[in-house]
């Protein structure tokens, strides 16, 4: 592997650098709000229907 | 159209998904990894130097930005005609990631711009449709979050995204219908030598993977949230 990018690397790396900022971010903001609806829709389901009818 | 409904429901969907996530998210992974190894192993190109290593992120953030825009446009398509309210869910799903790609490719075309054309930015066509497509996918979010009735803001959303399906095949060619200063296909018409192509065919999968588990998750989490709701308004 070859990570010398000589004078071009002031191009290449900020690309990349973006580029793994945006696709780890987004991959954690999507796994955050499944564990987010999961939590809620179980909470909601133990508390059961008959809780709030009283 | 009777295979779609039968696996297009949510409890349908809920279990398929569950099942293939795990294998669609390492697919994903391993795909990254080679194609990434791969990609820095090449040697400089003959006339663009290193700047080829910006090939293996700039086109399958593209390719995956126009995929979803497609994805939108099938799943509206689904839902103005036959109603379904998964394709609605779908949809919606599919937007945010859209547009994280689109800006992707726009961000990453800019700097490879730079040192080959000497300039970050140019109003030529196919930078002006691509910049298009983020606003589609913008207008289509912001259309959906303006709308409090569901069922009147996924009708709007779903036109507003068949509409915008215009521009998908001005993206394509307008490389070939204007003088662009972004070069033409190389791709499919077999330019872009093997020792660039494999890297470059594996990150597109790497990309299109990674957006089609993300894009499951996030249809499973809008169904969740629905069934919250649901729980709720019953309570």
């Amino acid at each position: 592997m070859n990570f010398d990018m000589g004078p071009y690397a002031v191009y290449i790396w900020p690309a990349y650098g973006i580029s793994a900022l945006a696709l780890i971010g987004i991959t954690l903001w999507t796994l955050a709000a499944w564990r987010r609806a999961k939590a809620r829709l179980a909470a909601l389901e133990k508390r059961g229907p008959s809780a709030t009818k009283t | 159209m009777n295979f779609l409904f039968r696996y297009a429901n949510p409890h349908e969907f809920m279990r398929l998904s569950g099942a293939v996530l795990p294998f669609t998210a390492a697919a994903t992974l391993l795909c990254l990894a080679v194609g990434l190894y791969l990609g820095f192993s090449v040697p400089p190109d003959y006339q663009q130097g290193t700047t080829i290593a910006l090939l293996f992120i700039h086109v399958p953030a593209d390719v995956v930005a126009e995929l979803a825009y497609g994805a939108i446009a099938v799943c509206s398509l689904l839902s103005l005609v036959w109603r379904h309210p998964l394709a609605d869910t779908a949809a919606r799903a599919a937007a945010p990631f859209g547009a994280l790609f689109t800006a992707l490719g726009l961000v990453t075309g800019s700097l490879w711009g730079k040192p080959m054309w000497g300039t970050y930015w140019v109003w030529d066509a196919r930078l002006t449709s691509f910049l298009l497509l983020l606003f589609l996918y913008l207008g289509y979010m912001a259309l959906w979050n303006a709308i409090e009735d569901e069922t009147r803001a996924a009708r709007a959303a779903a036109i507003l995204a068949l509409v915008g399906v215009v521009n998908i095949p001005i993206i394509k060619f307008s490389v070939d219908w204007w003088s662009t200063l972004h070069q033409g296909e190389s791709i499919v018409s077999g330019k872009v030598a093997p020792v660039y192509l494999w890297p470059l065919l594996i990150m597109m999968l790497g990309y299109v993977l990674l957006f089609l588990t993300l894009w499951m998750v996030r249809i499973r989490t809008a169904i969740l949230e629905r069934r919250a709701r649901n729980l709720m308004q019953a309570n």
